[in-house]
């Protein structure tokens, strides 16, 4: 029970810290628009090719806005020394995983939802009925990335280069996790039979539990020092 | 309970190889000439400056008078024993060894770089050492972090406070974390010991410095630490709160609250403890309880070592 009070109260406080502030959110939404218009003209109204380009481009905004959300999210923390002060809790290290992470994806996903219609307008496609299967393919992408990326921003808050680190380690680790997002967002996008993007979504599925695993297994000594 | 074992494995296991590269690297740098690492310091100090005294040949102040009169035997709220820390090539801690006994205050003097708050994070569990060891609470730092921290309490130099939550959801979260009851009730009662009650409403960022201290102060009082570490408390507290302090640390000790205290504040680090330690380059040069020493021939040690670093 105290360890779900603690989960909660983390992802509460970093939610609650964003909806004040809205640094985060800004950020990423502004800098998802930016990615989504300008290769939008650079396609130039291309139909063909924005059908075969566009779950790509779709999930490049998705990854590099939450790379900007992830490393906003550490250094709120590194801020007045407030990691450590939370790393002297005596709370279970997987509790300040967990609820970072809960903050974190949470973050990531409003900006996902707040990024579709922008999609959809700049792009000329039709999502409102492929929405439930848009988000099928969304919600686990995201939570592997964000299980990932929260781990691999703690682990280098103390790093000077963190802000070179983060993406260096976090985009070649979560490779197949993006590529099965981008094939299963391109089957729902072409109004293709789900059944296709299973392997995909079987994919994700693995990568979710093999990050979250492994990162409640890790957090507590990559966080020490 | 197999499964239980076998994630306790895997997680030995990764933890194991986590640490397999400062263990290396650490065997590089364990084998520079530093100064040998004995069980209590036997520093001399007419070797640095020809003019000598307070030679620590004896077992450090615990030994001598007062606080930790008849400590032998009973386990003393901290114990460090050949602490060591490298920072890269750079020492911090040259081989510490200390006794800290039950509801003693501890005044930890030392210029900047000294290894004061390296010296603090090692026993707050947020460091380890290169090599050596810290027992708090009869406690390994190391193998017992979480039970450590359950009997710690840490003022650090920066506030720890979240700036966009109010004064009030900042302890409130804290209480949550620390797994206490009763949160409302204590939050308001420790609000009110700082005189924080009416501001506790408004967010942390429109908080002078010193309310911000202030507001640290609470969430250190919030679960009645046994053993208190406390980096610089002292900064940019006005008149009122240092004196609010000073009656917690008072308070604290009745109560048999131990007390480490890193400052560059003479005057009052003198007043306040009941030992007096100076830490210089990594060393612990100066140990003696408080009747053994004057704040005059405390200040003369400081000028033994040529440095003027006091801040008053």
């Amino acid at each position: 029970m105290t360890f779900a009070r603690r989960v909660l109260a983390i992802a509460w406080k970093d939610l609650v810290a964003e909806w004040r502030d809205r640094e985060s959110i800004t950020a990423m939404c502004f800098f998802a628009f930016l990615v989504l218009f300008l290769f939008s003209f650079a396609l130039n109204g291309d139909q063909t090719l924005i059908r075969g380009a566009s779950s790509g481009l779709l999930w490049l905004a998705f990854a590099f806005t939450g790379l900007l959300g992830l490393a906003r999210s550490v250094q709120s923390e590194l801020a007045n020394d407030c990691l450590d002060g939370l790393l002297l809790y005596p709370a279970e290290r997987e509790a300040i995983y967990l609820g970072k992470l809960l903050g974190n994806f949470s973050v990531i996903l409003l900006v996902e939802l707040i990024s579709f219609p922008l999609f959809a307008v700049l792009y000329n496609m039709d999502l409102w009925a492929q929405l439930p299967k848009l988000l099928l393919i969304t919600v686990p992408a995201t939570l592997g990335f964000a299980a990932a990326g929260t781990l691999l921003s703690t682990m280098t808050a103390g790093l000077r280069a963190r802000e070179a680190m983060l993406p260096f380690l976090l985009f070649p680790m979560t490779i197949p996790l993006i590529l099965a997002a981008v094939r299963g967002t391109e089957v729902v996008l072409r109004h293709e039979s789900f059944e296709l993007a299973m392997p995909w979504l079987k994919l994700m599925g693995a990568f979710d539990v093999l990050f979250l695993v492994g990162s409640l297994l890790t957090f507590e000594f990559l966080v020490e020092e | 309970m197999g499964m239980q074992c076998s994630v306790s494995y895997v997680r030995y296991a990764i933890g194991m190889l986590l640490q397999g590269f400062p263990v290396c690297h650490q065997r590089t740098v364990i084998v520079r000439p530093v100064q040998p690492v004995s069980r209590y310091p036997s520093y001399d100090a007419t070797r640095d400056s020809g003019k000598g005294s307070f030679a620590l040949e004896r077992e450090p102040a615990m030994v001598k008078t007062n606080g930790a009169a008849g400590l032998s035997g009973v386990v003393p709220a901290l114990e460090i024993r050949g602490l060591v820390k490298w920072f890269g090539a750079h020492p911090a801690l040259r081989g510490i060894d200390l006794r800290v006994a039950k509801g003693e205050i501890l005044a930890l003097f030392g210029p900047n770089g000294a290894g004061k708050s390296t010296l603090l994070r090692i026993l707050a569990g947020l460091m380890r050492p290169t090599a050596g060891s810290a027992q708090v609470a009869g406690l390994d730092v190391g193998r017992d972090g979480d039970s450590v921290r359950r009997v710690i309490g840490v003022l650090a130099s920066g506030h720890q406070l979240y700036e966009a939550l109010t004064g009030r959801e900042n302890l409130l979260f804290a209480a949550t974390m620390l797994g206490l009851d009763r949160h409302a009730e204590r939050v308001a009662k420790v609000l009110e010991k700082v005189g924080l009650e009416k501001a506790a409403e408004g967010r942390v960022r429109t908080f002078s410095s010193g309310m911000k201290r202030r507001l640290a102060l609470a969430k250190l009082m919030l679960h009645e630490p046994k053993i208190m570490l406390l980096d610089e408390p002292f900064t940019n507290l006005d008149l009122q709160a240092t004196k609010l302090l000073e009656e917690f640390l008072m308070t604290s000790k009745i109560t048999g609250a131990t007390t480490v205290l890193a400052t560059h504040n003479l005057a009052i680090g003198f007043a306040l403890a009941d030992r007096m330690a100076i830490l210089r380059q990594g060393r612990l040069v100066f140990d003696a309880r408080r009747d053994d020493v004057s704040l005059e021939s405390l200040r003369s040690q400081f000028a033994l070592h040529g440095e003027l670093w006091e801040v008053e």
